[in-house]
């Protein structure tokens, strides 16, 4: 044994002069290779088709680098050959768990270019479509997160929710995921009959069952043994990846786009905004939960504010946004959400440029996973809330 | 698959082999895009297709039956479904579930988007729909299980092997109007 060379006993049966890839580290019997584990396209761990590949020493993770693209789908290209009707239809797929804040954006940059004034009540509905598909999105990632962890539980507790929340928004909508509601001047249609009292119910019914996800997740031990102080992110790291959203209000710092520059009638209500401490998994959990329960207060401000009249304004036969430059943000459910809409005067815009909450967020995941136990890697991967299709785009 | 695939079964044996075989179908999700979070609603407690025998917990494609391939397949993921594909055992079955997945759905004119996980896997059943309902699913799967009940191993051994990616020409048997 003794004759064999390091290189010789990590990697039995190759000639001395063959070329490694793999770095050898520590001497002696504790001499190990690096490992290099490419998690995903397809891996239980991770939820959607998100890759990642860790260079292992052991069991703790020297530096990890996302791979991403493969949900590619070139949303901005198609865009260029959409007119504005049908590119509602192509956003709120990018983002597919908020496809309402999705084309919210979008009718926005369009309004603006247009100086389109849209009718009150078609404000106030979006504001209330807005904030119940954040409260389907965060619902989700609640499950999946507690899920990653192990616990089965709060997946289906969390689809007990959401089923309710689609089946009131199909009502208005006609769609359980994409809801193609928004259109230019407003929104497709006024709600039905019931949806106001529905909407009244459905908070007090969630607010109820927060309590239990409170208990059942941020008060188990194993949850918090295995989020505390894991994958910490300072505000002033955060910030220069472009962090947004719960991640980002999980370091402590209160921005959200509904306070900084309100949008729609978000200035004339109160909006809570949570944050949390160290910025650890943990707290972006708790951001997220306290993210429902805000949204759930700004509902029930807007089931206030809503009053009669139209909701949409008659358009042209075809909507042409008049030649200029644009960019509009709002507070998507994952973070900030821009759109850059570029016009030429034509019947599709010219450029339109997304600046998506996700993508940002993970360029944070090679800093956060630097150092971390191969566990808590998941832990971190599903406490940086992405979507990869937003991702990608 | 030893001697299944080779000999015909006498019929009573076979209807009792394939009663068996359609209701204990371990599914692999191919989660992909949108149509995904729909699976994972019909998996949830208000659909709940384990009532038809399906098991969605499969843990890797080498123990499942059944491929659900759900959302849009690029081309830079195809390579990943067929491998997956091809590590699960025989007999193994395909839904396509999703417009995307059908066909590429609103992507169709997208540089990046394969047209259809058909061109890469051989598929089943299709299920329309941009993202399809839970009950979409649920009917796609009563109908796999059609196909099964009313099949020969036998023959669609000798389909697969002389032509590795089209399907069965036999296809899935029309059901009987449940109205």
């Amino acid at each position: 044994m003794s004759e064999l060379s390091t290189r010789e006993r990590i990697h039995p049966g190759t000639a001395p002069g063959e070329d490694y890839h793999l770095e050898i580290v520590g001497e002696g019997d504790f001499a190990t290779a690096d490992m290099t584990l490419s998690i995903g396209p397809a891996h239980p761990a991770t939820h959607g088709v998100f890759r990642i590949v860790l260079e292992m020493d052991g069991e703790r993770v020297r530096s990890a680098r996302p791979v991403i693209g493969y949900m590619h789908r070139g949303f901005e290209k198609l865009a260029e050959y959409r007119d504005y009707r049908q590119i509602m239809a192509l956003v709120n797929r990018h983002d597919w768990l908020s496809g309402f804040s999705n084309e919210l954006g979008v009718a926005l940059a369009v309004e603006q270019l247009m100086e389109f004034e849209v009718p009150d009540r078609a404000q106030w509905i979006r504001m209330l479509m807005a904030e119940w598909n954040r409260v389907l999105n965060h619902l989700m990632f609640v499950g999946s997160f507690a899920l990653e962890l192990g616990a089965i539980t709060p997946m289906f507790y969390a689809f007990r929710e959401r089923e309710d929340i689609q089946h009131m928004m199909e009502a208005a909508t006609g769609g359980r995921l994409h809801f193609t509601y928004n259109q230019v001047g407003g929104v497709k249609i006024d709600l039905p009959k019931g949806f106001l009292r529905t909407s009244a119910e459905l908070t007090t019914i969630t607010r109820k069952r927060l309590v239990d996800y409170r208990d059942l997740i941020l008060g188990n031990e194993i949850f918090q043994a295995r989020t505390k102080g894991v994958g910490a992110l300072p505000t002033d790291v955060a910030l220069s990846f472009g962090v947004t959203g719960p991640t980002l209000q999980a370091t402590g710092l209160p921005e959200d786009s509904r306070v900084t520059e309100p949008y729609l009638k978000y200035g004339e209500i109160d909006v809570p905004v949570p944050v949390g401490e160290n910025g650890d998994a943990f707290d972006r959990f708790f951001c997220l939960l306290g993210r429902i329960e805000a949204s759930l207060d700004i509902i029930d401000q807007v089931l206030d504010h809503i009053g009669p009249g139209p909701v949409n304004s008659k358009l042209p036969k075809m909507v042409k946004a008049p030649e200029g430059a644009t960019y509009v943000r709002t507070e998507n459910p994952l973070g900030q959400l821009g759109y850059w809409l570029e016009s030429d005067g034509g019947r599709t815009p010219w450029r339109l440029k997304m600046r998506t909450p996700s993508f940002s967020n993970v360029q944070a995941i090679p800093y956060l996973l630097e150092g971390v136990l191969v566990p808590d890697a998941v832990a971190v991967l599903g406490s940086v809330f992405f979507v990869v299709g937003d991702i990608d785009r | 698959m030893g001697v299944m695939d080779q000999i015909e079964l006498p019929t009573p044996i076979k209807y009792v082999f394939n009663w068996g075989r359609k209701y204990s179908l371990w599914c692999f999700n191919f989660g992909l895009a949108c149509c995904a979070i729909e699976f994972i609603a019909a998996s949830a407690a208000r659909h709940d297709f384990i009532r038809h025998g399906v098991i969605p917990f499969a843990h890797g494609p080498r123990q499942a039956d059944l491929l659900v391939v759900s959302g849009t397949l690029t081309d830079k993921m195809a390579p990943a479904v067929k491998r997956l594909y091809e590590q699960m055992p025989e007999p193994k079955y395909v839904i396509s579930f999703g417009s995307c997945a059908n066909c590429g759905g609103p992507y169709w004119d997208s540089y990046s988007v394969t047209k259809g996980v058909d061109q890469v896997i051989p598929v089943d059943v299709y299920v329309p729909g941009c993202p399809p309902r839970p009950e979409a699913l649920l009917e796609s799967i009563m109908r796999l299980q059609d196909l099964i009940q009313g099949e020969s191993l036998k023959e669609r051994m000798e389909r697969r092997r002389r032509d590795p990616i089209t399907l069965a020409a036999a296809g899935v048997p029309e059901r009987e109007s449940t109205t």
